[in-house]
């Protein structure tokens, strides 16, 4: 029994272990192998790092709960894309001309609504036909990029609207207002997933779900919020995103989806669901950027940096599985 | 009683899946306050029946009456809203997720904004867990517990609702004693508030033990009710498998066969110490004792699933290093497990399919799979075992709980191993077929197989071992010859009372 918990507990931290090892790493290395000379743990270059995490940990928060549930959704880059090219759209649009700098709350608005509803379209489509979330997800990855190509062709969509942009490069508290929306998604998803009844619905379906139609769960309805809620995350994401850079694109967002699975992956989520936590989530995908920024740092090209995390996610599963099996050992005793 | 309405009644049931027609116009009623017990041959329709009072299947034709008002069930949300709960026979539990969450499933206690009221639902779980004697308390994780109990924790989900009908399917299968007793207890209890309880167990002393009223299956067809008091085992025996069974303790050959097996100073961690024993060819091993003595651990250990910490095994008098249950099977070792879902069986696959499973290399011609030989060894272990499925193309998930458990064990005797390990073979199977698997073993002994059968029953062991090793807390007690054990010494080994000086 204390071994179990001494097992879980090990796990829950892995990730920040590492994390910490992946500083203390980069910060030494630094010192020596890299070629500019600012320090690689200024708070400056921390702050930057945490902001460039943004856009990919937002959706990475709804992917988690799309995972604990079992699903899986590989359509969140066209979404991402999609919502971005509507919101910057719609500011150009003449019914709204006459409303001033007013059309950016509604250019938003517009951006959650084409997240939500995508995110709905696939819900319904999971519930309705009973087809696995994978192979969904996966016709409706091509079908809205399909969309965001019709839109526009191979053309990027940009607009630019200086006071959306001051928004967007605001600092309230000096903290940078991503960092904050960031926050605020983190703050809600963890209380979704650790403290209400549809929160521990999802856990319970992704970990055996003829119990939880058996004990009465509607099943269905849960998989649609959950996909719209991942919509709504990753409407929140581009709009926080785009409304700095204000130009999208059409190949925006592509293979998001793998990036974000890794980070959930590497969090502690399991893939079959049932298990998963969203401060795991937050500590994968800070330990990803990390990565990608540190290597980067101590003159690692693009490749390299794949190749490294692609072997990092399979030892870390390997140690998670082999830290798994010691509990067991420890089972009925 | 029988002025009583009844809580609920089953008009006409038909329930046909592809293949099978589970259950042909069957009718029943159950009174407030009755326990009522099920019983039938394995595939006779039982779980079925229940699954359409639960809501989880809809009847083909036939009425539920709850209440005496006609009632249409959806779904089991629906039937938990009328007082109708089911305890499954198969686990059906979210291991990972606490014990409280699992029994409060799909009705965890609301505060505002949707959240869960966890110091409410802890301390409800909680209380239900003290009436029940449990030594785990609401938080724990149920993939933590033995699996006895997580029965427990099933059991529980009982207590939450006011349930007017509580459906028991083959609740005590992986019990111990001590649970079953308090099981009987809450049974008991809930009887004396006027509820209906519909009882599934192939167990003919609990049988008797607990009900009012018996109602026997067979072949999906309602064979008539029974009043407890006025009928006998052999009357409920033959009205369940249409014949009466001979009541003969089969041979048991002196074996004279060379040791197959040796076990010098076997030791895993905490879980089980210094075991020591011999099997012989043709000779049948009865480990007997509690759940959780290690009777369980000792068998993965030789099978090669968990890593021994110290000791020596011999086979044929060679030792052997065993570290995966691949090398286990090589050295022609097989282990029916205890957990039939979870290590038995693939319930996806199909019933051939399963039953060939370890052997396939074997079969295949050219890296290309033989159906002709798989056909005909599922055709002679379905025969042997009388597995009851429409054809070999059934998913094993949709058979019986005991058919499952038939295919499991025609699995592992299709490889005619030199030891056999078998580990809880007649859980969960229906009085006929239990003899039939019993004298199955004495046969294979005969034939000159080592085997190993683990068992809590005590008839059970008794009446297939040669020699009985009784374990305590991980430590074999004493081992017993088949002329010289009784019950009495039996009972006192494994509560770990036992004096060796007293052995005859
Ligand atoms: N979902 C299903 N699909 C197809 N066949 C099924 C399904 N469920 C049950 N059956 C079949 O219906 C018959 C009755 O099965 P049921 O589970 O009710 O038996 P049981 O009386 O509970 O037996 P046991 O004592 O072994 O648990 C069996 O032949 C079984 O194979
Ligand atoms: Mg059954």
């Amino acid at each position: 029994m204390k071994n179990t918990n001494l097992a879980k507990r090990l796990q829950d931290s892995a990730i920040w272990i590492f994390i910490a090892l992946e500083l203390a790493f980069f910060g030494i290395a630094g010192e020596f192998l890299s070629l500019s000379d600012g320090n690689f743990l200024a708070p400056d270059n921390m702050l930057l790092l945490i902001k460039q995490t943004v856009p990919l940990g937002i959706i990475a928060l709804g992917m988690t709960i799309i995972m604990i549930n079992g699903n899986i959704d590989l359509s969140v880059g066209p979404i991402f894309a999609l919502c971005a090219i509507v919101m910057l759209d719609s500011m150009t649009w003449p019914i709204f001309a006459g409303l001033g700098d007013g059309v950016i709350v509604i250019a938003w608005a517009l951006a959650i609504l084409v997240g939500v509803v995508l995110g709905a379209i696939n819900g319904f489509i999971v519930w309705k036909t009973g087809v696995d979330a994978f192979i969904v997800t996966l016709g409706s990855m091509l079908g809205y990029r399909g969309l965001v190509f019709l839109y526009n062709g191979e053309q990027p969509t940009y607009h630019l609207n200086w006071t959306l942009v001051d928004i967007a490069e605001s600092a309230p508290l000096g903290i940078p207002l991503p960092i904050l929306i960031f926050a605020g998604c983190i703050l809600f998803t963890w209380w979704l997933t650790k403290r209400t009844v549809h929160g521990r619905n999802a856990f319970a379906i992704g970990d055996n779900r003829t119990a939880a139609v058996n004990a009465g769960i509607r099943v269905g309805p849960h998989m649609v919020w959950n996909y719209v809620l991942i919509g709504l995350l990753v409407a929140i994401s581009s709009a926080t995103f785009y409304s700095a850079s204000g130009s999208v694109n059409p190949n925006d967002g592509m293979l998001y989806e793998l990036w974000i699975i890794t980070a959930v992956v590497l969090g502690g989520t399991k893939l079959t669901g049932g298990r998963g936590s969203i401060i795991g989530t937050v500590g994968g995908v800070i330990a990803i950027q990390l990565m990608r920024k540190g290597l980067g740092h101590i003159g690692a090209d693009t490749a390299m940096v794949n190749l490294v995390i692609g072997s990092i996610l399979i030892v870390v599963l390997y140690l998670d599985r082999q830290l798994n099996r010691k509990g067991e050992e420890e089972l009925n005793s | 009683m029988s002025a009583q309405a009844p809580v609920l009644e089953l008009k006409d049931i038909v329930k046909t899946f592809p293949g099978v027609i589970a259950l042909d116009h069957v009718s029943l009623d159950i009174l407030p306050g009755e326990v009522h017990a099920l019983m039938g041959e394995n595939g006779a329709g039982k779980s079925t029946l229940m699954k359409v009072l639960g809501g989880i299947y809809q009847p083909d034709e036939g009425d539920i009456l709850v209440a005496g008002e006609k009632t249409i069930l959806r779904t089991p949300l629906e039937a938990k809203g009328k007082g109708i709960v089911f305890i499954h026979q198969e686990l059906s539990l979210a291991e990972e997720l606490s014990v409280a969450e699992n029994i409060y499933m799909g009705e965890l206690p609301r505060k505002s904004l949707g959240r869960v009221d966890w110091s409410k639902l802890f301390s409800d779980v909680d209380e239900i867990l003290g009436r029940l004697n449990c030594n785990f308390n609401a938080q724990t994780i149920v993939g933590d517990l033995s699996i006895a109990n997580q029965q427990m924790v099933e059991i529980a989900r009982a207590l939450t609702v006011e349930a007017t009908t509580v459906i028991f399917d083959e609740p005590t299968a992986s019990l111990t004693d001590a649970e079953k007793v308090v099981l009987f207890d809450i049974i008991e209890d809930l009887k004396s508030r006027g509820v209906g309880i519909v009882y599934i167990s192939h167990r003919m002393e609990e049988i008797f033990k607990i009900s009012d009223r018996i109602s026997v299956l067979r072949d999906g067809e309602y064979r008539g009710t029974l009043k407890a008091s006025d009928t006998n085992q052999d009357e409920l025996t033959q009205l369940m498998i249409g014949r009466s069974l001979e009541h003969t303790r089969p041979d048991l050959s002196q074996s004279n066969g060379d040791v197959a097996l040796e076990v010098k100073g076997l030791s895993c961690g905490k879980l089980f110490h210094d075991v020591s024993f011999k099997v012989h060819a043709g000779e049948v091993v009865g480990f007997y004792g509690l759940v959780g003595a290690g009777r369980t651990e000792v068998a993965e250990t030789i099978f090669g699933m968990r890593n021994k910490s110290s000791g020596e095994i011999f086979l044929n008098g060679e030792k052997v290093e065993i570290n995966s249950p691949a090398d286990a099977i090589a050295h022609g070792i097989s282990l029916v497990p205890e957990d039939r879902k979870g290590q038995g069986l693939v319930l996806g696959m199909n019933c051939r399919d399963n039953m060939t499973l370890p052997q396939i290399d074997d079969l295949t011609v050219s890296g290309l799979t033989a159906p002709q030989s798989e056909q005909e060894i599922f055709k002679k272990y379905r025969d042997q075992l009388e597995i009851k499925t429409p054809n070999w193309k059934q998913t094993v998930g949709n058979l019986s709980g005991g058919n499952q458990q038939k295919i499991v064990i025609g699995k592992w005797l299709s490889m005619h191993p030199n030891l056999l390990i078998v580990d809880e073979p007649t859980r969960g199977i229906d009085v006929g077929s239990k003899s039939e698997i019993h004298n199955l073993i004495r046969e294979l002994a005969g034939q000159g197989y080592a085997i190993i059968v683990i068992s809590s029953e005590m008839p059970e062991i008794l009446s297939v071992s040669d020699k009985i090793v009784a374990m305590f807390h991980g430590e074999i007690v004493h081992t017993f010859t088949s002329s010289n054990v009784t019950e009495d010494k039996l009972v006192q080994a494994i509560s770990g009372i036992y004096e060796p000086e007293n052995a005859a």
